[in-house]
């Protein structure tokens, strides 16, 4: 098998879990997926149900109480970082077993996989320009000088389409208006060429002609670069223009993956299918009632047994539904579900 | 569904139809069980001390207040001795430490001690003598005092069994006028946690009065109320309060230059707390749900009263907590330099005077006590003020 | 002063609503500039119709939302409200007392259904604080048993009352806040962004209770939204917002089929499609929302319009109904063909 055809992150099985005073919050539990390269992943699902926690993980920053307490995340880094793969024959790294501090993954972290977070305003410091800023990534990860370096990040922020890009590098971020913050943001994120991108919501806190330039953008540079992208979002509007492959997330663990047509045309899960049919779309018919998910969604500590979703399930089966949980199955060549409808295979304990 | 022009077609004529609302629409919350229903229906207070709870140190930190608190509010029942009665002949004694057990039983008692006077130095030295104990009781009977000015006894927590033969102990020795320590920090904790408390609640009147006038109206009070403060701010603390007190007439009584301290401590203290206040008041005035309430036809007595008040009070108790330790200090600061509260008056301020020159630190240690036990108050009330803050809003 | 309305069936009529916000600075507070946050918003909603006004973050929308019901007091211009016993009054200059029997007309849906319930208060209270301070329901059992009815009616159980806003989930809140706006049977509920603080899965419930509430007890909505796809699925009327003034007014599939302001086109443009096989082609809107303290000359949108012209950067367009109910603030709006959604 090519190289071009194997995986550049694989996790499996993950599990990421909380442990506050009030008891254990499992985040992630039990997550596996792939990301080829120069593929679009997007993971859509609603408050609490894990996806930030589930990328944050891969790079390693969960924060505390938060832990990584099962699981493996298989990345295949460039060729060249060649230190890395010491021990490994087929050339991925688990980055589940590396120190989250350690120098391996700091490596990874901004140089390989980099994030484009919600909120711009908090990831760049107010003290120190966005072109210092960008320059301190380019110099941390690659052998050049600050000379070098300037010029790399002015290219960068014209890449992202921000005018008088040699101007903006003495800018603050605080001068910059929203969508302009977030085209810089993504500039850092691109400084070093990274081979796998992880947008966080990256559209959530700014309007949408904004949005609509930013994802455009993504769009664009992911094409010229061949960069993967794993793209989080709560809005499955965004979800369909931008990713080829979706995974539903529901409660810390997938409840449906596959292609991003399949998956919008062709939902299998009770909660896919639910959760398409009510959201209001501007083709849908002004003033009708839309179907509903009944009840919301429980609070972490009060997390059902069996399938997380059975209690607002309109096909649940009693007996089977509140005992067991679901394993997260192929049903056809492009879908997995994780659901007693299409098969029968449950956790074991 | 909701893909592509035609999908509006599909919606089922179901739901065309209205909605019948009943508990099955409404959010199903899952299987509340008993403990959770009594969470759902807590007041503020609950889910405050609930918070609350979870800080060992606050909450250690209050038992120890409780205890101190109780001390203050009777010293003499906790005192040995007359805590102003001199004794020319016990000069210097130094700690006699209390032993609890006895040959195996409670029979608390402590080493009698015999003074020497060194034939070179003229000075008495103290020896601890082994071989004569000194037996105490609880609820012995003593020298007469009062508790809070009211009831008259002679019934003290701890004393020599035979006072009647002249025994008296010195559980954190004598000063240079023969004075008992323990006896006399006992009393000094009522003064310098009263005063603490009198000047911060001072403070708060005057602090929430000022600083809501000035949150609520806004505009040109606002603006004369915040110079002022900025104002009262920028003056330098220590040569104010020792102008100020220079100036109290020597010959007040006790019990005058008492309230004169405190006055004056909180005319600078209350400016923090107007602050605080105000800044509340700004944020809540914006509030959603006090915007709400005026939309609701809600007055504006009962939207300061109902909705804003109960909002910022636990932040104005933990404040407050954290508001005491500072007058506390405060005052030790001013009766330490002799421009606070002059003997016969004791507060711990006073009693740490006495160790003022090297002298009685190398000769007589235990003077510095007092200073332990500012040290162990502020501390508590720091740290239980931390807990205050950090539990009084539970609703992240 | 006798006031009028467009006719009989208007509830509310805004007129040149003005909201200035100064700006001050310095010691002693000295007046520099100002926000014109709004800047002569008209626009009318009949009884029983749901209007949408619509815009992006600092379009001012909220503000006007809030000057209609006197939560902020307006600069200028006139909000005309016809009262139930058909007298039409300015609310845009009532004094507070005069004001307040009026508030049982008129209430309002926060966006923030955490921060718009008093966590000190349980449901009894929040519910029957109007029935309290405004119809003067001074005995608690009776109280209890009208919030009890309101309860059944937003979809929760009466058993609830004695809890707090913290036993509660972000969409049974927002049920919470509906409840309070209903509890004095208002005719005019203006809902500032109502769902866009829920989570996608609850949103249609709160949307559908809204219509079926819309239904039964014949309210009439002011809703205010950023989000499109909500709009077009609640709202009769829509009116598009950009930099404190109206661009366009229209009936919803009028205004969005065939939309006639270019900064309606772009917004419909990039509202993404929720189907991967229309991967629309978005109208890109170069530049940023300029800000209402220093707003460009002539139309405010002209800097980013495509099809801007000399005039555009010269003279501010006025709002005029070029259609029947369309209103459009474009000196291009005859001739320009746009594109709506589908097209």
């Amino acid at each position: 098998m090519s190289s071009e055809q194997r995986p550049i992150l694989s996790v499996r099985d993950l599990k990421t879990y909380f442990f506050l005073d009030e008891g254990t919050v499992k985040a992630v539990d039990g997550v596996s997926f792939d990301v080829y390269p120069g593929q679009v992943v997007g993971i859509v699902g609603e408050s609490g149900c894990g996806k930030s926690v589930t990328v944050r993980s891969v790079l390693r920053i969960v924060e505390k109480p938060g832990r990584i307490v099962a699981g493996e995340i298989f990345f295949r880094p460039r060729k060249g970082n060649g230190r890395l793969l010491e021990g490994s024959q087929d050339g991925y790294v688990d980055l589940a077993r590396l120190d989250a501090q350690g120098r391996e993954m700091r490596a990874i972290r901004g140089a390989e996989i980099a994030l484009i977070p919600q909120e711009p305003m908090a990831a760049f410091s107010p003290v120190h320009t966005i072109g210092d800023q960008i320059m301190e990534t380019i110099l941390l990860h690659q052998a050049v000088n600050e000379e070098e370096a300037r010029r790399l990040g002015i290219e960068r922020l014209r890449e992202v389409g921000i005018p008088n890009p040699e101007q903006r590098m003495e800018a603050y971020s605080w001068e910059l208006s929203g969508g302009l913050r977030q085209r810089a943001m993504i500039a850092m994120a691109l400084s070093c060429h990274p081979t796998l991108l992880i947008a966080d919501e990256p559209t959530t806190a700014i309007d949408v002609t904004t949005q609509a330039q930013v994802l455009n953008l993504l769009r664009s540079l992911q094409q010229q670069h061949n960069m993967s992208i794993i793209f989080i979002t709560h809005d499955l509007g965004v979800i369909a223009q931008i990713a080829e492959y979706v995974l539903v997330m529901y409660l810390g663990r997938l409840m449906e993956t596959g292609p991003v047509v399949d998956i919008f045309h062709h939902p299998l899960h009770p909660y896919t299918r639910a959760l398409l049919k009510s959201i209001p779309s501007v083709y849908t018919r002004s003033r009708t009632f839309l179907p509903t998910i009944e009840g919301s969604i429980p609070h972490p500590f009060n997390r059902p047994p069996g399938c997380p979703f059975h209690p607002r399930c309109s096909q649940f089966t009693a007996g089977i539904c509140d005992q067991k949980t679901p394993l997260l199955q192929p049903v056809n060549e492009q879908q997995s579900v994780s659901c007693f409808l299409y098969h029968r295979r449950a956790e074991e304990d | 569904m909701v893909l592509g022009p035609d999908a509006a077609t599909r919606i089922s004529p179901a739901h065309e139809a209205p909605l019948k609302i009943d508990d099955q629409a409404s959010e199903i919350m899952i299987a509340p069980s008993e403990g959770a229903e009594a969470f759902y229906v807590a007041p503020n207070w609950k889910l405050v001390w609930w918070r609350f709870k979870k800080h060992r140190l606050a909450l250690v930190s209050s038992v120890i207040l409780m205890f101190i608190a109780i001390v203050a509010l009777a010293p003499g029942f906790f005192s040995t001795q007359d805590p102003n009665a001199t004794n020319a002949k016990e000069l210097f004694i130094p700690i006699q430490t209390l032993h609890f057990f006895d040959e195996g039983r409670l029979r608390p008692f402590v080493y009698a001690v015999v003074g020497q006077r060194n034939p070179k130095t003229l000075r008495m030295e103290w020896q601890i003598d082994q071989s004569k104990k000194i037996p105490l009781r609880f609820f012995a009977r003593g020298y007469e005092y009062k508790i809070l000015g009211l009831i008259t006894t002679r019934i003290h927590l701890l004393g020599p069994a035979s006072p009647e033969e002249g025994e008296r102990i010195h559980l954190l020795g004598t000063d240079r006028l023969g004075r008992d320590q323990w006896s006399r920090l006992m009393h000094g904790s009522q003064v310098s946690l009263s005063i603490g408390l009198l000047a911060v609640f001072l403070s708060i009147i005057l602090g929430i009065l000022l600083g809501g006038i000035s949150g609520y109206f806004g505009g040109t009070v606002d603006l004369i109320i915040q110079r002022l403060i900025e104002i009262l701010q920028s003056l330098p603390p220590i040569p104010i309060w020792m102008a100020l007190t220079a100036a109290l007439p020597r010959d007040w009584s006790v019990e005058r230059v008492y309230f004169a301290i405190t006055v004056i401590l909180s005319l600078i203290g209350w400016t923090t707390l107007a602050r605080e206040v105000r800044g509340r008041f700004l944020a809540l005035r914006e509030e959603d749900f006090v915007v709400a309430a005026r939309l609701s036809g809600c007055s504006q007595g009962r939207i300061i009263f109902r909705h804003m008040l109960p909002t910022f009070a636990s932040h104005i108790i933990a404040a407050s907590t954290l508001a005491i330790p500072v007058m506390i200090i405060n005052e030790t600061f001013l009766s330490f330099l002799g421009l606070g509260l002059r003997p016969p008056a004791i507060s711990w301020g006073v009693l740490l005077q006495e160790a003022q020159n090297l002298q009685s630190i190398v000769l007589a240690p235990w003077l510095l006590l007092p200073g332990l036990a500012v040290i162990i108050t502020v501390l508590a009330l720091n740290l239980l003020g931390d807990g205050l803050r950090d539990a009084a809003d539970p609703y992240h | 002063m006798k006031h009028t309305t467009r006719d009989e069936r208007t509830l509310l009529e805004v007129k040149h609503l003005k909201k200035h916000f100064p700006i001050r600075k310095g010691f002693l507070r000295r007046l520099v500039g100002q926000v014109k946050a709004v800047d002569g918003v008209s626009f009318y909603i009949n009884e029983g119709e749901t209007l949408g006004l619509v815009g992006e973050s600092g379009c001012g929308k909220t503000t006007t939302a809030r000057c209609i019901l006197r939560a902020l007091d307006p600069t200028a211009g006139q909000i005309l409200f016809r009262t139930a016993s058909g007298q039409v009054v300015d609310l845009a200059t009532l004094p507070e007392n005069e004001l307040r029997p009026l508030r049982r007309e008129m209430q309002m849906i926060f966006q923030d259904p955490f921060a718009s319930l008093n966590p000190r208060m349980n449901l009894l209270d929040i519910v029957g604080e109007p029935l309290l301070v405004i119809e003067g329901i001074k005995s608690r059992k009776e109280r209890a048993e009208r919030v009890a009815e309101i309860l059944r009616l937003v979809g929760l159980r009466p058993e609830y009352m004695q809890r707090f806003p913290h036993a509660f989930s972000g969409g049974q809140r927002q049920r919470i806040v509906i409840a309070r706006a209903l509890a004095l049977h208002p005719r005019l509920v203006v809902a500032d962004e109502p769902v866009s603080a829920l989570d996608v899965s609850v949103q249609a419930q709160v949307l559908n209770l809204m219509m079926e509430l819309q239904q039964r007890l014949n309210l009439t909505y002011l809703f205010v939204a950023h989000d499109l796809s909500v709009v077009k699925h609640i709202c009769n009327r829509v009116a598009v917002m950009y930099v404190g003034k109206l661009v366009e007014t229209a009936p919803t599939d009028e205004l969005f089929y065939h939309p006639k302001h270019p900064y309606t086109e772009a917004l419909m443009s990039a509202v993404p499609v929720a189907d991967p096989r229309i991967r629309s082609a978005m109208i890109p809107l170069e530049g940023d929302v300029p800000s209402p303290a220093n707003p460009p000359p002539g139309c405010y949108f002209h800097p980013r319009c495509r099809y801007a012209v000399d005039i555009c950067s010269q003279e501010a367009p006025n709002l005029e109904e070029i259609e029947d109910n369309h209103f459009v603030a474009c000196h291009r709006a005859h001739e320009l063909k746009l594109r709506g959604i589908g097209g």
